[in-house]
């Protein structure tokens, strides 16, 4: 075990957030549909309804439109200039071929682009944003785009089929001087616990029930978070937003308050309860919704949480600039409000749960 | 679809390049290189806004080859508003609340995949517009 005092993460160039965006699918499939099927409503319900893909609907296009939104709130950044697409998610379309060239395709980036596809189960996404913050603040290229995207798969029947959504958004960093929030610092904590995994060619997860508690959602969480308020020399009171990553309702609110931070601070980004654990896209999902309402001056904890496992915190400060820009496209709450409720055969069907030949 | 082919068109696919005529800047879509207008070359890339409204439209529960996992769904013509008119499947609506003259924007979807082994065809669909404002 190592001893050392946690030391900071953190570019010798000031890097910021230049641009950010959402995507949520519009199909909604409520918790007590899935009680009703396997627990004849007796089972209780972890949050009210997940987020759901439609047929047409995966990673990629998640992420061309996240991808989308964070380019319409940049300002003028030509997608030409963007020297790295990152996606990090557990759901890529293909076992051998990237979706980030996809999405780079499709926004304009390519070619002199870098690309490449992350996993690390639901902090993919937070991984992506701290080697995009390492290589825009090391000079290596002007902007860099960082997303987090899952269409996640629960077993049927299984605890996490009430939660596994779908969902996703990016982050385009970029020098500090056109930023809508500030990256100030970050800090990883990372041990190898296996506390939920898939092995290869299997469709469905599995994880180790109680054990993804207390020894690796919080912990690890924990750690991370607590590992980078000493190095910054914060406290949660210095935070006007905190979001975790939220596999449901319980996990985020109780990390929250073992930390000290209160339901004021952490509510506008804890979306689970209406769209479900969307993995690689959730924490960084609450916080495009803290991003659409945060004031100038706001600071924001961002504490992700990968199986396997490991967190990544993060500190942002919000910039004057994000009032003129925030309206340029969607906000994460539109895409909450969009909702068209399903039932589970038509969930069944979309999910491809329905074996045909 | 072939692997070549469906290379080819990605540009137009994933984000409607089509082509500016430099004589009388007619927008063309998809890219010919010879304005369909004043028959002059055309051949300088334009990337259309991908905003337009519906021109007419049919619900299709028979599918062709390589859809029949997405029936019923519902095809349109959709003007653009830079004037070209193409065709393409709406998506995130359902078929009655379809209507001609509804606005619709462009989003990048899956179109087929070639069976569990083949490759992934992504590309443009239409859907109403959602929010103001428009992606």
């Amino acid at each position: 075990m190592n001893d050392e005092q946690p030391r900071l993460l953190k570019p010798d160039r000031d890097v910021g957030v230049v641009g950010y965006g959402a995507y949520v699918p519009r199909f909604r499939l409520p918790a007590s549909e899935v009680d009703r099927i396997w627990t004849d409503g007796q089972g209780g319900t972890p949050i009210t309804e997940k987020a759901v893909p439609g047929l047409d609907e995966d990673v990629v296009t998640i992420s061309i439109e996240a991808a989308r939104n964070a380019l319409a709130r940049a300002a003028a950044v030509d997608p030409a200039d963007i020297r790295a697409v990152w996606v990090g998610s557990e759901s890529h379309p293909y076992a051998v071929k990237p979706t980030s060239t996809v999405v780079a395709e499709a926004i304009g980036a390519i070619p002199h682009t870098q690309a490449a596809d992350w996993q690390f189960a639901c902090k993919a996404g937070s991984e992506a944003f701290q080697a995009a913050v390492g290589f825009v603040g090391s000079g290596m290229g002007g902007y860099a785009l960082a997303i987090g995207a899952d269409t996640a798969q629960g077993r049927p029947g299984d605890a996490l089929e009430y939660t596994a959504g779908a969902g996703g958004a990016a982050y385009l960093l970029g020098p500090a001087g056109q930023a809508l929030a500030i990256f100030e610092g970050s800090y990883s904590f990372v041990t190898d616990t296996p506390d939920f995994w898939r092995r290869a060619y299997q469709h469905y997860p599995s994880h180790g029930g109680r054990f993804t508690g207390q020894p690796a959602y919080f912990r690890h969480s924990s750690a991370a978070a607590q590992g980078l308020m000493q190095a910054m020399g914060t406290t949660p009171e210095d935070y006007a937003y905190a979001v975790f990553h939220q596999p449901n309702l319980k996990f985020p609110s109780s990390v929250a308050r073992r930390l000290g931070f209160t339901n004021q601070q952490c509510a506008p980004g804890l979306l689970v309860g209406e769209i479900g654990n969307t993995y690689a896209g959730s924490s960084l999902l609450g916080l495009t919704a803290v991003l659409d309402q945060a004031r100038p001056g706001e600071r924001i904890l961002l504490v992700s949480f990968g199986s396997g496992a490991g967190s990544d915190a993060i500190s942002l400060r919000v910039t004057e600039a994000i009032e003129a820009r925030r309206d340029r496209a969607p906000a994460t709450r539109d895409y909450i409000a969009r909702r068209s409720e399903i039932d589970y055969a038509t969930y069944a069907r979309y999910r491809r749960k329905l074996v045909m030949q | 679809m072939s692997v070549p082919n469906t290379w080819r068109l990605q540009q137009q696919r994933y984000r409607l390049m089509g082509e500016v005529c430099d004589r009388c800047k007619t927008k063309i879509f998809p890219p010919r290189d010879v304005c369909p207008e004043c028959e002059a070359p055309a051949k300088t890339q334009f990337a259309l806004s991908g905003r337009g409204e519906v021109y007419s439209y049919s619900t299709v529960y028979n599918a062709p080859a390589g859809f029949e996992d997405a029936t019923p769904y519902t095809v349109a013509l959709v003007r653009l508003e830079e004037g070209p008119l193409v065709t393409a499947q709406l998506t995130d609506v359902s078929a009655e609340e379809v209507e001609i003259g509804m606005p619709v924007e462009m989003v990048t979807r899956r179109l087929r995949a070639d069976g569990a082994e083949g490759i992934i065809s992504y590309g443009y669909k239409f859907r109403p517009v959602q929010f103001s404002p428009a992606i």
